[in-house]
């Protein structure tokens, strides 16, 4: 049990704190949270600069051009951004964190030559097409059909809630290669790029009133057969080697931003005078504790992933923990904005406060909504936590 | 970093897991509910050969030198085995504090208070040969003072919550005792925070495994119940909480063992060292009084009825969660104690 870091590693912080101030000053203004397109070019701009300085894939392996920084180092990188309050990953999560590491791990050598480059410079940027509107939970249930036909595969059917898919290049696409009732065992992973004819976007509006994710029509979409990944048919594991991925140290970035909130939410409560109130100073410990909790467990996720050389169970129980914790902490964000949480934009507090955060707390408490669906929903987390790590027995089907 | 079990950390929680199903085991310790002292002295004896009580002390002093790192190990072992009697307390002061203040066992009381109206409770009353009064916690400059337990009058508490802690109210005030110099009460304190919230994981995790176990056994409507989904759940809720605690007792306990550690951290939170100590600390035993106390009435309510039965251990273990959420610092405590710190 060892919390020190390394001269190496602590050298290496300060590298990145260096760089980060250095380049953060010129970085352009950040556009509005609704203007996908402006977001786009934001976050590609990001990339580009961590892509020029040497830092772009940092938990990329080396051979697929990344920068094969230990998990300790990721650590340590995605703390020091976030101090920094550098920009996060955006629309590049999809490319940085699924589509890229599974061409890595699953694609041929063309298909890594030719995608990968891109992602890490900045220059394409992908969505997952993995749920439909009959398919959430249930994926292997999925029924977008992918036809052989000659040497290309003609897609029919639809995708939903992909996120931003009217900005993106490409998607990381999962469909039925096999029987209609062939389940996990007759899924495919396509490459799809986003302009091909018979594609239709259309944008869903979240109950945050921005487009972030869309409806995909697909009517005789072709893509070569050379876009797939992975063998006909074995896309379902090709997919999970993607899914270990994210349950790695992907929510570090949220989590840190999580406890800069909760410090903002200290501050607050003291500026309102809702400090005085015991229950409030009480709600804000508990949250203090629980998140020092889950960054100490982070850290053991982290050293166990260094260990085994691939992330271990804890991911779940992290995300599940996580999950349920930033939505009491959004929830006490409304409550210490007292009606002022009424508004969902900018509204000036009495002079004596200065200016109210309750746009972003707002907005923070609406995206807090989603953490117990996306990516896994936490019943369905807690029924993997329940099966593979307790080795309770499976639900009948 | 590398924030995992060393290889030595595992084979100390192995070799005292053994000890404790060999030596002492469940099955006796049983015998003992109810007892006016629960400690067999073999059980003592084990503990003690086995260095339990000296692992925290220092070489030079005679101890095994061996950091509260790995004091946590062994707390969670302790606690997990349902092992009764002022453990925590003499491993946190060692054997040789306890000998010159008249011998183990040596409880660790609170002092509380001048307000209180609630009685000072002694555990353990026939067992503990020595006691040490840690001040007040609002009073900063306090000392630690020993006493002679013979000084106190003690009575014993008919039926007290576990039946493996006996209990003694202390009749009117607490004899003034003796000063001890050089022990530092805001380290003993905060070190004691973390054992204790090490113990509670302990309990965590075991009344998980214990309902894991019934529920692939035991079958309603055709299926074995850890089948249901309503009972996957709530352990599944419960397996995240021992984690969080754990991670949070490490966390705390490493803290508390390295200098260093605690600096970095204070700078990156702008407090001082001190503060740092004192948030791993009371966070470590919040999370944990709260896994404790949660699981167990998880595991009582994935039992049912027969977790309501006497014979069912689940009972002995909510009721030491209890017990030890109610030490040196209870969840309100803990909070206000954190809240003063951010
Ligand atoms: C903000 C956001 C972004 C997203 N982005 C993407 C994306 O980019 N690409 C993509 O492919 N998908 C994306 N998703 C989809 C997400 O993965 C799914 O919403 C999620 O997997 C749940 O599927 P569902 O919405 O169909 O709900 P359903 O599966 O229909 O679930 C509805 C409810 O039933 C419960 N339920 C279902 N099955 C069970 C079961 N076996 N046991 C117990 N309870 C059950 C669920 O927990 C949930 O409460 C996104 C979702 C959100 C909210």
């Amino acid at each position: 049990m060892d919390l020190r870091y390394t001269e190496e590693e602590e050298a290496f912080r300060l590298e990145i704190r260096a760089w980060l101030s250095a380049v953060l000053p010129s970085l352009p203004a950040k556009p509005a949270s609704t203007d996908w397109p402006a977001r786009r070019a934001y976050d590609t701009h990001w990339q580009r600069t961590l892509y020029e300085a040497g830092y772009a894939g940092i938990d990329w392996p080396v051979d697929g051009g990344g920068r094969g920084s230990s998990p300790v180092e990721q650590l340590i990188f995605k703390e020091e951004c976030e101090f920094a309050e550098a920009p996060y990953i955006g629309t590049g999560f999809v490319g940085l964190g699924h589509a890229g590491p599974t061409i890595i791990a699953e694609g041929t050598q063309a298909q890594k030559e030719r995608y990968l480059p891109a992602i890490l410079k900045g220059d394409e940027i992908w969505c997952q097409g993995f749920s439909e509107p009959g398919s959430g939970s249930d994926l292997a249930s999925l029924r977008t059909k992918a036809v052989r036909d000659g040497d290309e595969y003609v897609i029919n059917g639809s995708k939903i809630w992909t996120s931003h898919a009217e900005v993106a290049d490409y998607c990381e696409m999962l469909v039925r290669t096999g029987d209609d009732d062939s389940r996990h065992r007759g899924i495919s992973w396509l490459i799809v790029p986003m302009d091909t004819p018979g594609i239709e976007i259309r944008p869903l509006t979240t109950i945050g009133g921005s487009t972030e994710f869309a409806e995909l029509f697909l009517d005789d979409v072709r893509v070569p057969v050379a876009n797939r990944v992975g063998d006909e048919n074995d896309g379902w594991r090709v997919t999970m080697v993607t899914l270990s991925f994210e349950r790695g140290t992907g929510f570090v970035g949220d989590l840190l931003e999580s406890m800069r909130i909760l410090r903002s939410l200290t501050e607050l409560a003291k500026r309102t005078g809702l400090w005085g109130d015991p229950s409030i100073r009480r709600r804000i410990a508990s949250l203090t504790a629980a998140f020092d909790g889950l960054w100490a467990l982070t850290k053991r996720n982290v050293s166990e992933a260094a260990r085994l050389g691939v992330p271990g169970v804890g991911g779940v129980v992290f995300k599940l923990s996580y999950s349920e914790n930033g939505q009491a902490l959004c929830d006490l964000g409304l409550d210490l904005l007292e009606r002022s949480g009424l508004a969902a934009s900018s509204i000036a507090g009495a002079d004596s406060l200065g200016d109210l955060p309750n746009a972003e707390l707002v907005e923070a408490w609406i995206k807090g909504i989603s953490l117990t669906i996306a990516a896994g929903t936490s019943q369905i987390q807690r029924n993997i936590v329940a099966e593979r790590v307790l080795g309770l027995p499976k639900e009948p089907k | 970093m590398d924030f995992q079990l060393s290889d030595d950390q595992r084979a100390l929680q192995e070799g005292i897991r053994s000890l404790i199903n060999g030596a002492i085991s469940l099955e006796e310790i049983r015998t003992k509910e109810g007892a006016d002292d629960t400690v067999e002295q073999a059980w003592w004896d084990a503990l003690n050969d086995a260095g339990v009580f000296s692992l925290l002390v220092a070489e030079q002093d005679g101890g095994v030198g061996l950091s509260l790192a790995d004091g946590v190990v062994v707390a969670e072992e302790l606690a997990r085995g349902l092992v009764p009697g002022p453990l925590l307390s003499t491993m946190v002061l060692g054997p040789g504090l306890a000998d010159a203040a008249g011998g183990m066992p040596i409880a660790l009381i609170d002092q509380q208070s001048p307000n209180s109206a609630v009685p000072l409770l002694l555990e353990h009353p026939q067992t503990v040969k020595s006691i040490v009064v840690l001040p007040h916690m609002g009073d900063a400059a306090g000392q630690c003072r020993r006493l002679d337990p013979s000084t106190l009058t003690l009575s014993l508490v008919d039926e007290p919550l576990d039946p493996l802690t006996p209990l003694a109210v202390v009749q009117g005030t607490l004899p003034e005792g003796e000063a001890i110099d050089g022990l530092d009460a805001v380290g003993l304190r905060q070190r004691s925070l973390v054992l204790l919230g090490a113990a509670q994981v302990g309990i965590a995790e075991v009344t998980v495994e214990l309902a894991v176990e019934y529920a692939k056994g035991r079958e309603q409507f055709g299926r074995p119940i850890g089948s249901f989904q309503a009972v996957k759940h709530l352990l599944a809720d419960a397996l995240c909480r021992t984690e969080l605690a754990r991670s949070a007792c490490w966390a705390a306990a490493v803290t508390l063992d390295n200098n260093d550690v605690a600096t970095r951290e204070a700078d990156t939170l702008s407090c001082s060292p001190g503060e740092v100590r004192w948030r791993v600390a009371a966070g470590a035993k919040m999370l944990a009084d709260d896994a404790a106390l949660a699981n167990a009435r998880t595991a009582i309510q994935v039992y049912g009825g027969m977790g309501f039965t006497w014979e069912v251990p689940i009972h002995l273990y909510l009721k030491r969660a209890r017990v030890l959420a109610q030490t040196l610092a209870t969840r309100t405590q803990l909070a206000d104690l954190l809240s003063a710190l951010i």
